[in-house]
């Protein structure tokens, strides 16, 4: 089985959403693991992020981390570590590294990545089971990254 | 396979680390010493030492009756409480029928699904040296049908083939299964190992990411078990209805936000002589329940 490297459709979807200070997902710049600039140059919100974590069909953070922060949010997952303090443990840029790209981080991590749209096998179309087609994007939006990284800040 | 166990070191840190640090631990882990006795008479083999071919990826091996709720594992302990009996009967009724153009019924040539089928399901599937490929259980039914019987394919995926496949499984309920991997089985075998621990799809998840090291701990609402196939066909509380293997991985695979392999395809059949061969000394226990 190789990679199937998804061409130009998946590029082209992906350059067409871009507003002018977006940094697509294959251009983002990495430093130790670390994404020092942010990929949308507008501030990020904390509360969309929060929603953003919690939810089923955005983030679903919870699917495999707890967090404390978020005692309302039912059946948090025991996969990854609690996000609570998880400000105290990495700098943003730390974070905004995992975000975008998990591995770069922990190598071969079991944590997705959610802004990156190549390098995968057999990409699905959401959850259809279907092969991708050209609607495949990463699985936040560059705003939605930079809105749950505001919140992340938060959680000290 | 070094990364493979670079992550698991990594991921044990990781829950570790989410131990100390939480305060929310509400899950609580399975009791893997539950016994399964079905019917007050068929024990059930629902936790042993892990096969050799497994090299130490696992320790022991459990069945997935080990990681449901309570009220679930306590219907499989009899029969009248198994709504997946009922597709059993349905499938007796079938074994008895005749169909197609040579006037025959499985029972013609069979005779009691009771003796003829004994012991079969646990080495499935298996090199047909015959027709010299692997075959599951499915496709030896169909091939009866076709070419023995006169009548057309079931359906692979379809309820009456699954029902007959129940009533198979059933006549080697709580024999260890026992599924050849060396000889002419393995390069089917090799294929699906690789199926195994190949990260597909845009959440680029293994079956063994979630099967293999995160066992036992909840994603979600979902407590994750070994993903073993020793209690197939499944009667699912989701669906109200019984299902076979290649419908519960082809969920797997699309749960990846993979694209899924066909139901019935080649490499759904190495995959399922694979993960059968990982279950290798559990007991035959299906037609089973799970949510
Ligand atoms: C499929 C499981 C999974 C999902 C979904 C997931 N993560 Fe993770 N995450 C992990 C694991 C596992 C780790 C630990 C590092 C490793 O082993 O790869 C981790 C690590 C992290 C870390 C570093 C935490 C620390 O204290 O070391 C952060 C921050 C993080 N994840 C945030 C998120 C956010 C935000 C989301 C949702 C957008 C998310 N994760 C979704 C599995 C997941
Ligand atoms: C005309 C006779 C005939 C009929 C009718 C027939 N079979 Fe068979 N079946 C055979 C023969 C011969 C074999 C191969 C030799 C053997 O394993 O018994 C076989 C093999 C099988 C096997 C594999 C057994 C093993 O030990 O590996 C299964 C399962 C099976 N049949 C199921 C069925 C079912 C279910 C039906 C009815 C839908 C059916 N057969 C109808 C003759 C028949
Ligand atoms: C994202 C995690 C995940 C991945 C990846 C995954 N599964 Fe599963 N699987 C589940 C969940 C959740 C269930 C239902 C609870 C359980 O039994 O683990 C399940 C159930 C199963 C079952 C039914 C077990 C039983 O006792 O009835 C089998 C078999 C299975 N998976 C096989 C596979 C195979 C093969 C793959 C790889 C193609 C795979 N899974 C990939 C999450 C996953």
């Amino acid at each position: 089985m190789k990679p199937a490297i998804l061409g130009m459709a998946a590029l082209f979807a992906a350059t067409t959403a871009l507003s002018a200070a977006e940094i697509a997902p294959g251009d983002v710049v990495f430093e130790d693991g670390a994404v020092a600039a942010s990929i949308t140059g507008v501030v990020g919100d904390p509360v969309n992020g929060r929603m953003v974590v919690a939810s089923k069909k955005h983030g679903n953070c919870i699917a495999c981390h707890a967090n404390d922060e978020m005692p309302d949010v039912a059946f948090q997952g025991e996969i990854g570590p609690n996000l609570a303090g998880v400000a105290d443990r990495y700098s943003e840029a730390q974070i905004r590294g995992i975000l975008v790209n998990a591995d770069v981080t922990f190598e071969d991590s079991f944590m997705p990545s959610f802004y990156r749209v190549d390098g995968y096998i057999r990409p699905g179309k959401r959850y259809t089971g279907k092969a991708a087609d050209d609607t495949f994007a990463p699985l936040l939006a560059a705003q939605e990254i930079e809105d749950v990284l505001a919140y992340l800040m938060t959680l000290k | 396979m070094n990364n493979k166990l670079l992550k698991s070191t990594l991921g044990t840190l990781a829950i570790a680390a989410a131990m100390t640090v939480g305060s929310s631990a509400v899950f609580a882990g399975a009791d893997l010493d539950k016994k399964l006795v079905i019917n007050g008479e068929t024990e059930i083999v629902t936790r042993t030492a892990a096969p050799a071919h497994l090299d130490g990826a696992l320790d022991e091996i459990f069945s997935g009756w080990i990681f449901r709720k309570d009220e679930t594992q306590t219907a499989q302990m009899d029969d009248f409480d198994n709504p997946g009996m009922i597709f059993v009967d349905i499938a007796q009724d079938a074994w008895n029928k005749v169909d197609g153009s040579e006037g025959k019924s499985c029972a013609s040539c069979h005779g009691a699904a009771e003796e003829s089928m004994a012991g079969v399901k646990a080495t499935y599937p298996k090199w047909n040296e015959a027709a010299g490929e692997v075959r599951s259980i499915d496709m030896e039914v169909n091939n009866c049908r076709t070419t023995r019987m006169g009548a057309d394919a079931w359906k692979l995926t379809g309820g009456k083939m699954t029902a007959m496949n129940a009533l198979i499984t059933l006549q080697s309920r709580g024999m260890p299964v026992n599924v050849a991997i060396d000889g002419p089985a393995q390069s089917m075998w090799e294929r699906g190992k690789e199926m195994y621990y190949t990260k597909t799809g845009q959440l680029e998840m293994s079956c063994a990411n979630c099967h293999e090291d995160n066992y036992d701990l909840h994603i979600r609402a979902d407590h994750l078990s070994q993903g073993q196939t020793n209690g197939f066909p499944v009667y699912r509380l989701k669906n109200a209805k019984l299902n076979g293997v290649h419908a519960r991985f082809k969920g797997c695979v699309r749960d990846t936000r993979a694209q899924t392999y066909k139901p019935g395809s080649e490499d759904f059949l190495a995959l399922e002589l694979y993960v059968a061969s990982r279950g290798n000394g559990l007991s035959v226990e299906g037609p089973s329940i799970r949510n």
